[in-house]
């Protein structure tokens, strides 16, 4: 129990430490969803960094997949279905909300923004709500 | 090419910080979220991490004139709480909560060649094509 509180806290700070990197670096806020968005209309001279991003977590994935897999154990006993309609909801969710986890959650309530601190609570409670209301009716194990 | 180089760096430390920590398990995320029946806490921690150590660093940051390799900052600045920022909490929440990834473990996961995350990952890029064309129909006020 322990040891997962440590890793959590050890994740977390270097999650803290890339976005700060990204900001120093590039002067941008790390949001995930919207880096993700930005691909998908190419505009010039503001798409390449992203793909660059983009491939860093696949190359960041490879390299803890080789040294331990077992961080990308734990995939759901759920229908398909439930894998598609969450990534609907997901990308649908993160775009109309202008953020997910990472820009509202991370970068924006590190900046005090008063949108991303009420977008966090918003996606959090509604994350509580939809596990207890999915585990009532048998969706999720 | 420099801010590119450094996105990749970004990429590669975040998602370490990532797997490292835990987010990139589904079920360890359901029991984060699931408060009121068996709840595994330890998930708030990244959040805890990520936040001090940024908080200090943002503050230090901007203090500079410009970062080091853009002519200036692309920081959002709005303040305006919209239905749409909370619409678009709602629902991303509970695709968090039944899926069990957000967007950066997901694309992270895709390098465990697992058919699910690939899955979850494709259908998110769908879900963000979907919100463009019923925006164009509803213009929705973000």
């Amino acid at each position: 129990m322990q040891t997962a509180w440590l890793m959590a806290l050890l994740g977390g700070s270097l999650i803290g430490l890339s976005v700060s990197l990204m900001l120093l670096w590039n002067g941008r806020v790390t949001g995930i969803s919207g880096i993700i968005n930005g691909v998908l209309t190419p505009i010039r001279g503001d798409t390449e960094w992203r793909w660059y991003f983009i491939g860093g977590l696949l190359l960041g994935g490879f390299g803890m997949n080789l040294w331990d897999p077992s961080v990308f154990y734990g995939q759901l006993e759920t229908d398909t279905w439930t894998v598609v309609l969450a990534g609907l909801l997901v990308g649908f969710g993160t775009i109309l909300g202008s953020g997910c986890t990472s820009g509202h959650g991370v970068c924006g309530i590190s900046r005090l923004s008063p949108r991303s601190l009420v977008a966090t609570l918003v996606f959090i409670a509604a994350g509580v709500l939809a596990v207890t209301v999915l585990r009532s009716l048998g969706v999720l194990p | 090419m420099k801010n590119n180089v450094s996105a990749l760096i970004v990429g590669v430390v975040f998602a370490v910080g990532l797997a490292v920590s835990g987010m990139t398990q589904p079920s360890k995320v359901i029991g984060f979220l699931d408060v009121f029946g068996n709840w595994d806490p330890s998930l708030m921690f990244v959040m805890i991490g990520a936040i001090f150590v940024h908080f200090i660093s943002f503050r230090l940051i901007v203090k500079r004139e410009v970062p080091w390799f853009s002519e200036n900052w692309h920081i959002p600045n709005r303040k305006d709480v919209t239905p749409a920022l909370v619409w678009g909490g709602v629902i991303f929440g509970f695709g968090w909560g039944l899926g069990g990834y957000c967007p950066g473990p997901a694309v992270t996961s895709l390098a465990s060649l697992q058919t699910r995350p690939l899955i979850f990952v494709a259908s998110l890029v769908a879900g963000m094509l979907i919100f463009r064309v019923v925006d164009k129909k509803v213009k929705f006020k973000k």
